[in-house]
């Protein structure tokens, strides 16, 4: 297979992990424009937040077809992880990468068993638990309290 | 700490946990060099109780705000190749359409067990390159 084929299919896969899971797929097209094409990894990266653009446009119009965005929580999350990736700049050169990859890592399979759990959970009380995705109630923060006295 | 009794802004306590998120999504992909939706997705199903559909829809949408600033910052320095980027963008928008229409068609659960085995795959990724 041309090594055009294998970017193209690379491409096609990224999509869709980005379509299925909600994430951007650099996690295959960085290493694959690094292997087969031999760039540097920080054109790989570079290249590949361009490349994600379209599918994640695509993406996005059809998962809100769905139902699936919630558009106030996406743009709060948005805003605030640019302002994140100033700082995490900053950081980046007095930090050792390969520990923050370990701890990551260990992280993402805490997290892993803590989706898992809560499936087994829902299976577990089928009836009860019919609407698990119901946040908590918001608990009223107003000033009711301080009213009882102060209105006499 | 009062506020106008939740009325007309939804959730003071939801909005500071998606600040929360966003921040850290962005240092993560910052220091680690892996995108924001790895970590977004997980967190606002398992912070904020998003149905894994919703919590996946949205990060798609969210993680484009720095996606694409960090393709026109490097765009501008000179680091995007614009052929490549075409060559794996045009078809991953036609894999994300396949994407998207296989994960309707499974149950949320199916496809939060399949995001935890993705996860655990990406860990061991990150560990090879550790």
């Amino acid at each position: 297979m041309s090594v055009v084929l294998e970017i193209a299919a690379t491409g096609v896969a990224a999509g869709f992990l980005a379509g299925m899971f909600g994430v951007g797929g650099g996690i295959l097209m960085v290493p694959a424009m690094v292997l087969l094409l031999g760039f540097s990894q920080l054109d790989a990266q570079a290249t590949s937040l361009a490349a994600m653009l379209p599918a994640l446009g695509a993406g996005a119009l059809r998962q809100r077809h769905f139902g699936n965005v919630r558009a106030r929580a996406a743009v709060t999350v948005g805003a605030c992880s640019l302002a994140g990736v100033g700082f995490g700049t900053v950081l980046a050169t007095s930090l050792p990468e390969p520990v923050l990859r370990v701890l990551f890592s260990i992280l993402l399979v805490v997290v892993a068993f803590r989706l898992l759990w809560e499936v087994r959970g829902r299976r577990r009380a089928p009836l009860a638990q019919e609407a698990p995705g119901l946040p908590n109630l918001p608990v009223p923060e107003g000033p009711a309290p301080d009213r009882v006295g102060s209105g006499l | 700490v009062a506020r106008d009794g939740g009325v007309s802004v939804p959730g003071a306590g939801e909005s500071r946990r998606l600040v929360g998120i966003g921040l850290v999504a962005g240092v993560l992909s910052a220091l680690l060099g892996v995108g924001g939706g790895i970590l977004v997705v997980p967190a606002l199903t398992v912070l904020l109780g998003f149905p894994i559909k919703v919590a996946t829809g949205t990060s798609l949408v969210a993680i484009t705000a720095t996606a694409l600033t960090g393709a026109a910052v490097y765009g501008l320095l000179g680091y995007v190749d614009v052929g490549s980027a075409l060559l794996l963008g045009i078809p991953a928008a036609a894999g994300v359409l396949l994407g998207a229409q296989l994960q309707q068609r499974l149950s949320g659960d199916t496809v939060q067990i399949a995001f935890a085995a993705f996860l655990v795959a990406v860990a061991g990724a990150l560990l090879v390159q550790a």
